[in-house]
C-alpha cells in the first residue's frame, strides 16, 4: 500500500508540475485530468473510496469537461499543420503515455489484490468498511452539516445565475460588446457638466 | 499491511498546493490560473481527507464535499468571465489586461 500510495503521489506530482509548465493550454488541461485521477487513487488508498468516487466523477469528468468546453470556445490560436504534425511525434507521446501506465498498472494491482483489506491510513479507519463509510458521511451531511449544505446549494445556485449572466449576449457581433458601461459613464458626466439631463 | 502515515498525505497536499501556487504566480494566461486555482483547491480537500482518515471520522469527507461544490461554482463564474474578458479585450494575458486599464 505504500508503494502503490507512493507511485501515485509521484504521478500527481509530476502531471502538476507539466500542468504548470506546457505551453499549450489544452495539453495543461488534459495533464490536469491525470493529476485528479492519481489524486482518486491516493484518496482510495487513504480510505475514503466514496471521495475517490467523486473525485473521478466531479473534478476529472464535470469540471475538465467544463474547462475544455471554454477553451473550445476561447479558441486559442490556430491549430494549424504543423502543430498537428508536432502532437503525432513520440516526444509529444511520451510523458504522458509514462504516467497513464503507472496509473493502470497500479489500478490492476488493486483489482488483483482485491481492494484494500485494511490497508487504511490508522488503526481507527481500519474498521470503517466502504458501504458504512458512505453512511457516516451521509449521516454526517444532513445532520451537524445540514446549514453547509445548504450554503452549497445557495451558492452553486448563484454560480449557475452568474454564469448565466455573464455569458448573456456573448452571441452578439463583437463591436457591440465594447466597454458599453465607460460611454454610459461619459455620456452621464457630460450630461452633469451641462446641468442637464442624460 | 503496512500503514500509511497521515504525514505522507499531508506532504503530498504541500507539494501540490505549492505547485498551484507556483502555477498561479507564474503563468500569465487566465486559463492556467484557473487550473492552478483548481489544483489549491485539490490540495486542500486532500489535507481534509488524510486528517479524516487519521482520525477516522467521516468530517473530512464532508468538507471535501463542500471544497467540491465551491470549486464547481468558482469555476463556472471564472470560465465565463474569461469568456467575457476574451470577447470585449481579445486576449487573456493578465499583463495585458492590466496595461489595457491604465
Amino acid at each position: 500500500m505504500t508503494v502503490l500510495f507512493f507511485v501515485a503521489a509521484a504521478v500527481a506530482v509530476i502531471a502538476t508540475g507539466m500542468v504548470i509548465t506546457t505551453r499549450k493550454a489544452i495539453h495543461a488541461l488534459l495533464y490536469l485530468v491525470i493529476s485528479f485521477l492519481a489524486l482518486a487513487l491516493v484518496f482510495y488508498v487513504l480510505g475514503a473510496p466514496f471521495v475517490a468516487a467523486l473525485e473521478v466523477i466531479i473534478y476529472a469528468g464535470a469540471i475538465m469537461v467544463l474547462f475544455l468546453f471554454a477553451l473550445m470556445l476561447i479558441d486559442p490560436g490556430r491549430a494549424d499543420e504543423a502543430r498537428e504534425r508536432e502532437w503525432m511525434r513520440p516526444r509529444a507521446w511520451i510523458i504522458p503515455s509514462v504516467l497513464t501506465a503507472a496509473l493502470l498498472f497500479e489500478l490492476i494491482y488493486v483489482m488483483a489484490r482485491g481492494g484494500v483489506p485494511g490497508g487504511l491510513a490508522s488503526g481507527a479507519a481500519k474498521a470503517i468498511d466502504a458501504a458504512a463509510q458512505v453512511k457516516a458521511v451521509g449521516i454526517s451531511l444532513f445532520g451537524p452539516y445540514l446549514l453547509g449544505v445548504e450554503l452549497a446549494s445557495v451558492l452553486l445556485l448563484a454560480g449557475l445565475v452568474a454564469a448565466h449572466r455573464l455569458t448573456q449576449g456573448l452571441d452578439r457581433p463583437e463591436e457591440e460588446d465594447a466597454a458599453p458601461a465607460e460611454d454610459t459613464w461619459r455620456r452621464v458626466r457630460r450630461a452633469g457638466r451641462r446641468g442637464g439631463g442624460i | 499491511m503496512s500503514a500509511i502515515s497521515p504525514v505522507y498525505g499531508l506532504g503530498l497536499a504541500g507539494v501540490l498546493f505549492v505547485l498551484g501556487l507556483l502555477g498561479v504566480l507564474a503563468r500569465r494566461n487566465l486559463i492556467f490560473i484557473l487550473a492552478s486555482i483548481e489544483v489549491m483547491l485539490n490540495a486542500a480537500g486532500l489535507a481534509f481527507i488524510a486528517a479524516g482518515a487519521r482520525f477516522g471520522q467521516a468530517d473530512g469527507q464532508v468538507m471535501f464535499l463542500f471544497i467540491l461544490a465551491m470549486a464547481a461554482a468558482e469555476v463556472a463564474v471564472g470560465l465565463a468571465l474569461a469568456l467575457r474578458i476574451r470577447r470585449r479585450f481579445h486576449t487573456l494575458d493578465v499583463d495585458d489586461l492590466r496595461k489595457l486599464r491604465d
